[in-house]
Order: C-alpha cells, then sequence, then structure tokens
C-alpha cells in the first residue's frame, strides 16, 4: 500500500492479464494495458475484437475471470459502475442513457447520489459547460436536442463527479466533422487537467489525431501498443486486422442513364412524437450512379427509408416513383416487383429473421424468384440459390441450415446485401451498409456496391460515415432535419462542405430556392 | 450460488425436452398433492393415469376426447405461430356448436347426408364469424384480440344459454335447457359399434395433416412465422401483417366451431349449456405443450384427454371434486413456462466470491 509514494509515477489504471470467457467466445485473452495521468489512451479494435468488454470490466458492468486491475497502483475489484465512479471512473457510453421526456438537470440528477438540489445542478451543469466548451442549455428537453448534444450531456454528466479517468465508447460515430474536432478540444483540454482517457474507436485517423498511445485489440488478444503520431493508418490497420487494409476501387464517372427513382415533393409527417418528419423531399437516382445520402443520425433517415421501403407507405403514390412506376402506396413487396432491392440497417429482426436458417431468410425476399410452385415453398430452389449468395459474397458460416444470429455482423450483412443483390435490382437502396461490420468485410461490401453501379444499377446509400460516401458516391447529398440538400458530384464537393451542410445549413448558398419552395 | 446465463444460441434439445420434464414434473405435484389430501400417492395415480386407458373402451374414450381438443388447438397454433393470441377458441367452439345444431334442428326429422355436411359447414362458419370480431377489431382499431377474444367467451356462454332456455328449447323437453336430441342423420357416423369414437376423430387427423403441410410446406405458413419471430422482418419482407390476422384468428375459429360442431353431433347429440367441456381453454395448453407442432398436438391431446379422463375417475373413486383436473393442467402449463426458461438460459453454479 505504501511501496509507492511518488504519485505522479503511478499509471493510474494498470490491468495484468485480464480475460473474460463468454459461453461462446473468449472476449479477452490474457490483456494488459497502463494508462498514465492525463494520458489519452485508444483502445482500438475491429467489432467484435473486445473493445466494448474490456471497458465494462474497467467500469464494474461485467466481472472478469481472470486477472487483476490496479487503480493507482492498489489492486481493485470493481464490484458495479456506482463503485467504478465513487473510485473516480466515468464512463460515456456509445448508446446514451438518458430519458427523453425529461430535461437535462432532471438527467443529469438521476446519475448523482442522494438527492441534489436542482437549481443549484443547473448553475453547476453551466459552469461545467463554459468551462469544457460543451455548450448545454440545462432546463431543455433532452428529446429536443440533438444527438451531439445529447452526448455532451453525458460527458457533462461524468464531469460532475471530476473523474480522474473518462472511458469514451466510439463517440464520434454519432457526430458531424466539426463537432468532432469541438469533442477533440475537450478531451485534450481535460488530459492536460490531468484526467486520464480511455478512447475506444475504429477509426485511425481520430486516433492518429487525438490519442497519445494506443493498444491494438484483435480477437480479444492484444497484438500490439503504438504510438499513433509514428504510424500510418495502414501500420496500424494491419495492427488490427491482420493484414493489409483493401481500398475499393472506384472506376470514376460513367455515363448516367435512365432515371430509377424519383421522389417528388414527398413528406410524411412522423408517427412518433420525438420522429423527424420528411419536407418536400426531391431527389433522383439514375442507372449506373451511387448517390450518397449523409446525416448525423436522427435526421429523418429513418423515415425516409421506411417511406422508401414502403414499410410505412405514404399517401401519394406519385411521391416516389421506382423504374417509372409511381409507387408510393404500394407495399415493399408490390415495390420489389417494381425493381427495387432494399438493404436495411439493422440486420437481425429487421432485413432477417434472427432464428431462422440463411436458407429460410433467404425466402424472406427471394420467393418471387421462382421459389415457389401454387404457394408451396421449393426447398431445394431456395436452398441452391442460399448456397450460391454463400459462396458469391464470401459469407462465413456453419452453412446455409446454420441460423442467422449464428452469423457475425458483418457476415450477415454480407449475405442480406447478397440476397439483394441475386435478386437483380434495378435500384438498390441500402442504408448504413457498413456500420458495425468489421473493416474487411466493409472493404468487400463497398466494392460489390462499385461493381453494382458498374453494371448499370442506380443506388442509393444512406450513410452516418462521410468517409464511406465519399469512397464509393458519385453524387452525395445531405439529409437534416427531415429536409434534403442539392445533391452535390462528389467533384465539386468536399467533406468540410458536406459537414457544414450536416448541420442544416446549405439554404444560406441558395435562399432563392427555400422561397421558391414556400 | 445460482445463476441464471443466457445461452448463445436457443437450445433446440431443450425446446422439446420442456414438454417431457414438465410432465414428469406435473406427475410429480400430483402425486404431492394426492399425499397432501391424504390419498394413497400410488393408489392416486393408478386411479388417475393407469385404470382411465386400462381397456380398449377406454383408449376410445381418450381419443373421443382428444378429437375436439387436436381440432382446435391445430388452428390455434396457425395463429400463435404468428403471434395471433385467439384465446377465444371456448367461445367460438359454442357459436360453431349453436350454428351446427341450427341445422340439425331445421332439418329435424328429414334425412340425407346433406344434413351433417351443412353441418360441418355451419360449425366452422361458426366459429369463424365469432372469431372475425375481434379479427375486426384488430385490423381496424388495433384493439388487443387476447382481451376481445377471451371477452367474446362470456358473451358465448350467454348466448347459448338463452337459445337453450328460448328458441331452441325442446318444446318436448319438460323445461329442462337444451335442445331436442338430434336425429341419425345429424349425428357423426361412429368408427365402431364397441364405442363412441366417431368420423370427427378422422377429421381431427386430416386436421393436423393439413395443418402440418401449412404450416411446413406453404409459403403462407412461412410468412406467419417469420411474423412471430421477427415482426420488422415480415415488414420489411412486405408481408401483410392485417392477412396474417386474419387467417391466425379464422383458422382458430373455424377449427374451434368444427370441434363444436363434433361435440354436439357426437357424444352429446343436442345443444345444451355446456356444449364444451373447457376444451377450448385446454386446447391452449395443448398448442404450447406441442410447441405449436402438429404431431406434437396429436400427442399432447392424448395426454390432456387423459387428465380430463383421469380427473372423471379421481370423483368417482378417490372421491376428489371435479375440478382435480384443472389442477393438473394448470401445474401442466406452468411447469412448462418454467421450463421453458431454460430454452434461452442455462444454470451456472458460481462459487459465492469471498
Amino acid at each position: 500500500m505504501t511501496s509507492d509514494t511518488d504519485g505522479d509515477q503511478t499509471p493510474r489504471l494498470e490491468l495484468h492479464g485480464i480475460t473474460k470467457i463468454y459461453p461462446s467466445v473468449i472476449a479477452n485473452e490474457d490483456v494488459s494495458l497502463s494508462v498514465k495521468r492525463g494520458e489519452i489512451h485508444a483502445v482500438l479494435g475491429e467489432n467484435g475484437a473486445g473493445k466494448s468488454t474490456l471497458m465494462k470490466m474497467i467500469y464494474g458492468v461485467t466481472k472478469a475471470d481472470a486477472g487483476e486491475m490496479k487503480w493507482e497502483g492498489e489492486v481493485v475489484q470493481v464490484e458495479n459502475p456506482a463503485h467504478a465512479r465513487s473510485l473516480g471512473i466515468g464512463m460515456v457510453f456509445q448508446h446514451f442513457s438518458l430519458f427523453e421526456t425529461l430535461n437535462v438537470v432532471e438527467n443529469v440528477a438521476l446519475a448523482l447520489p442522494g438527492n441534489p438540489d436542482l437549481k443549484q445542478l443547473a448553475d453547476q451543469i453551466t459552469e461545467v459547460s463554459n468551462r469544457y466548451g460543451l455548450p448545454v442549455d440545462p432546463g431543455r428537453l433532452v428529446h429536443a436536442l440533438s444527438v451531439g448534444e445529447r452526448q455532451r450531456v453525458e460527458i457533462i454528466r461524468c464531469l460532475l463527479q471530476n473523474p480522474k479517468l473518462l472511458i469514451m465508447d466510439e463517440p464520434t460515430s454519432v457526430l458531424t466533422p466539426q463537432a468532432v474536432r469541438k469533442l477533440f478540444d475537450t478531451l485534450r483540454q481535460l488530459a492536460d487537467e490531468g484526467c486520464s482517457i480511455l478512447y475506444i474507436s475504429h477509426k485511425l485517423d481520430e486516433i492518429q489525431e487525438l490519442c497519445h498511445v494506443a493498444t491494438v485489440l484483435r480477437d480479444g488478444k492484444v497484438t500490439g501498443d503504438c504510438i499513433p503520431s509514428e504510424e500510418t493508418p495502414k501500420s496500424m490497420a494491419s495492427l488490427m486486422i491482420g493484414k493489409e487494409l483493401p481500398v475499393p476501387e472506384h472506376s470514376g464517372s460513367s455515363e448516367p442513364g435512365e432515371t430509377r427513382l424519383q421522389l417528388n415533393r414527398l413528406s410524411k409527417a412522423s408517427d412518433d412524437p420525438f420522429g423527424t418528419s420528411l419536407e418536400d423531399i426531391e431527389l433522383e437516382v439514375r442507372s449506373g450512379e451511387i448517390l450518397g445520402i449523409a446525416g448525423v443520425s436522427g435526421n429523418g433517415q429513418q423515415e425516409l427509408l421506411y417511406a422508401l421501403s414502403g414499410e410505412i407507405p405514404v399517401n401519394d403514390a406519385d411521391s416516389i416513383v421506382i423504374c417509372g412506376t409511381p409507387s408510393g402506396r404500394d407495399l415493399p413487396d408490390q415495390r420489389r416487383g417494381n425493381g427495387m432491392g432494399f438493404v436495411p440497417e439493422e440486420r437481425l429482426g429487421r432485413g432477417a429473421v434472427p432464428r431462422m436458417s440463411l436458407t429460410e431468410n433467404a425466402l424472406l425476399t427471394a420467393h418471387r424468384a421462382g421459389m415457389l410452385k401454387r404457394g408451396m415453398i421449393q426447398f431445394d430452389k431456395i436452398a441452391t440459390f442460399a448456397s450460391k449468395c454463400i459462396e458469391d459474397f464470401n459469407v462465413k458460416c456453419g452453412g446455409a441450415e446454420h441460423a442467422a444470429n449464428s452469423l457475425s455482423g458483418g457476415n450477415l450483412q454480407k449475405f442480406i446485401m447478397g440476397r439483394e443483390i441475386l435478386l437483380t435490382p434495378k435500384l438498390l437502396v441500402v442504408a448504413q451498409p457498413t456500420w458495425g461490420v468489421d473493416v474487411g468485410a466493409a472493404a468487400f461490401i463497398r466494392q460489390e456496391l462499385i461493381d453494382l453501379r458498374n453494371q448499370g444499377t442506380a443506388i442509393l446509400v444512406i450513410s452516418e460515415e462521410l468517409e464511406e460516401l465519399f469512397e464509393i458516391s458519385d453524387r452525395i447529398a445531405v439529409i437534416a432535419d427531415g429536409r434534403i440538400s442539392p445533391a452535390k458530384k462528389l467533384a465539386d464537393t468536399n467533406i468540410d462542405e458536406i459537414g457544414v451542410w450536416m448541420s442544416g445549413m446549405w439554404d444560406q448558398a441558395t435562399p432563392a430556392e427555400v422561397v421558391a419552395h414556400d | 450460488m445460482i445463476r441464471l446465463e443466457k445461452r448463445p444460441e436457443a437450445s433446440q434439445l431443450m425446446s422439446y425436452a420442456s414438454p417431457l420434464i414438465a410432465i414428469v414434473l406435473m406427475l410429480i405435484g400430483g402425486l404431492l398433492l394426492f399425499a397432501f389430501l391424504g390419498k394413497n400417492p400410488i393408489e392416486g395415480f393408478k386411479v388417475f393415469f393407469i385404470n382411465p386407458i386400462s381397456d380398449l373402451y377406454g383408449v376410445s374414450e381418450l381419443l373421443l376426447k382428444a378429437t375436439p381438443l387436436m381440432l382446435i388447438a391445430v388452428g390455434l397454433a396457425v395463429g400463435f405461430r404468428a403471434n395471433v393470441w385467439n384465446i377465444g377458441a371456448e367461445g367460438q367452439l359454442i357459436v360453431g356448436g349453436i350454428a351446427a345444431s341450427a341445422v340439425a334442428l331445421y332439418f329435424y326429422e328429414s334425412e340425407g347426408i346433406h344434413i351433417l355436411i351443412l353441418m360441418v359447414i355451419a360449425g366452422a362458419i361458426g366459429g369463424m364469424l365469432w372469431a372475425a370480431i375481434p379479427a375486426f377489431l384488430k385490423t381496424r382499431f388495433n384493439t388487443n384480440e387476447i382481451l376481445v377474444s377471451l371477452m367474446l367467451v362470456y358473451v358465448a356462454q350467454l348466448l347459448v344459454s338463452w337459445l337453450v332456455h328460448g328458441p331452441m328449447m325442446d318444446p318436448d323437453g319438460f323445461n329442462f335447457p337444451q335442445s331436442r336430441m338430434f336425429e341419425d342423420p345429424a349425428l357423426l357416423p361412429l368408427l365402431s359399434d364397441e364405442n363412441r369414437l366417431n368420423f370427427a376423430f378422422v377429421m381431427a387427423i386430416g386436421a393436423l395433416l393439413v395443418g402440418y403441410v401449412f404450416m411446413y410446406r406453404s409459403f403462407a405458413g412461412f410468412q406467419m412465422q417469420v411474423a412471430g419471430y421477427a415482426k420488422d422482418a415480415a415488414r420489411y419482407a412486405g408481408f401483410s401483417a392485417k392477412r396474417m390476422i386474419w387467417i391466425g384468428l379464422l383458422s382458430g375459429g373455424g377449427m374451434a366451431g368444427l370441434a363444436g360442431m363434433s361435440e354436439v353431433a357426437g357424444p352429446m347429440g343436442q345443444l345444451t349449456e355446456h356444449v364444451s367441456n373447457n376444451y377450448g381453454f385446454a386446447a391452449i395448453i395443448v398448442a404450447f405443450v406441442a410447441r405449436l407442432n402438429p404431431v406434437g398436438i396429436f400427442f399432447a391431446s392424448l395426454l390432456m384427454a387423459l387428465l380430463y379422463l383421469g380427473g372423471e375417475q379421481a370423483q368417482q373413486y378417490l372421491a376428489l371434486p371435479s375440478s382435480i383436473s384443472n389442477v393438473f393442467q394448470g401445474m401442466l402449463l406452468m411447469f412448462l413456462l418454467g421450463s421453458d426458461v431454460f430454452i434461452n438460459y442455462r444454470i451456472r453454479w458460481k462459487e459465492a466470491t469471498a
């Protein structure tokens, strides 16, 4: 206990040989790392590499099966998150844990011990938010906040407890590029004041920009430590995925052909009081092009996708024209008949039935491709189709008879993508094609999309990953607050401009158009 | 310390073992119950489970009791697979019985096979009409089909009570609340002269076969299963939720109505206030014990029929109240739900950390 007197030299957090075994997988195996005070320490790894499990153990959500954790030089057993907070560990989760119907102060108060005085707390929140450049109005209801603002509330909630270690789990996945920069400023300021930060991410450029040290995980094991500023994204990627990162080839611009999807002043009031209503959406996608739609999540992407797929049809048939057929009122099945394919954001439970086999899941949308005979399922045909899909799209699985939920996210996405592509759609709508997918599978999926475009399919991609859109799109538009920006050719725009547009500010440049619409 | 731990994948083995475990636990529970009631458990077991089927006649009675259960359970299973929860089969059975009786009484004292055919059709349609009410309200106003179908049971019970006290009462029946006894042309033909088993059993086996093909071979059955497993996936695929609600409720209602017909045109031979022997509710347990599978429904119906017969025997020879059957049914369902936990979870023995 008294062995270390020089506090500055003692690492704030040390992990030795941490191992966590789940029934089907070893999440962490013999993981060791050490975080100094004031250090921004990246934990880098693909999805499923064991980053989140490791953080949950530090924060006391789960317990390690083996290994020890030292906090400021002393061995500790973190019993639960409250215990972690009392030690001075704070965590901002990837998925926010805020009550939408309460305001900011009330949400913060809920996380604090005892029964804090709300008025005083509001002042504290304002003070912290000013000090760290995290502007938030304490009195506002959470449902009215943007995703970036919600994240700020979560961070403030942690900061109020004066943490010595702040864990950030994939914090930038929901932010605009500008908001990312602001967040980085805040984190740097915190680090300068001595707070250690564990920064979890799979985004190499961010880690390079922000972090002092990085620990790389692969398959639950530490594959290396590095100093990001001395590495290249390529070298870190190879540590992370164990091989060179494939880069999709985009064959450049070709002549776009006929219009395959046209939206004419598509409007749709949201059924959800906290949802986003679509307002006068106009766009077209032509054969042989990829139109990318960027935007911060929660700006109407869900609603637009439901309207496009037909899962929630709209009243005006002419507002959605698929391959020349007014389809606004059609159900998904009819729209597929009109030539559309659709890959949804959620794979398990929407794009695929978790408990059903891949064969049965192929039948979900492929049934119209001669799989039925007088209402009866042709099992041999559907099995052939599923096997072809598995083979062509490099789906790693135990076989077509295995359940969809036994696949990893990336492999299931490849399967769903493959299923829709094998049905040879004239128009393919894809939501978050590589969300939660590992780097290797993501590159494969992007390449498939580009190949499909080269064969003349019209493709609409809605994604929150700007880099991805800039990699594969021919034209790019932005959705913000249920409205859509004009689409720009990739060559005529850049990440910064799209970033500004993501906060809804494209009108300033073209005020005339707005007036024309009213 | 015992801890429940989520399995990585739902256990197939456990989903089939669970009904068997539930049956064993029900038997153990039954033995304990007999002991607490001051009866010899071994004797009780023998009276309840062995005596009823100790001769061929007993077996025929078992099949007779199992017949309505098979019909209803297979009809309900079609809907249950799509999470359409028709809890009102009891009422649909009664209305089916009323409709079939109306046909029988209309053709009173006339001859011909058409009478039975019309009774079958009327019974099925009667049950479907009763089930159409929750279906319509659910598809039109998004009401809860569990509540609506259940409440309609009581409406149906009052309806049949009024009918046998009034319009359909036997004019020569000394004011007993029951209809005329049906004549032979309105009764289902017996399969043998030795016992009461009738043609309805053949219909039930046919229904199980059709149910099997529908559930496991047809695209419509596949759609219903998808909707049951993942509603959003069914919507994504474009399967009509309304159509599934209609199919689910009408199949259950139609089969329950048919079961009602098979009762009035079978062992009862007339319409009374007690058309049903709780078959509509027992069939729900049958469907779940059977894992919504027609093969399983065949065996689960036999088990449930045995509980009925055993209950009757227990009244006679052990002087236990008639509710003993319900107690066994209840134990079976409770133990089934309990052991179903282990389909998705498993027990971990963990030493308490110091």
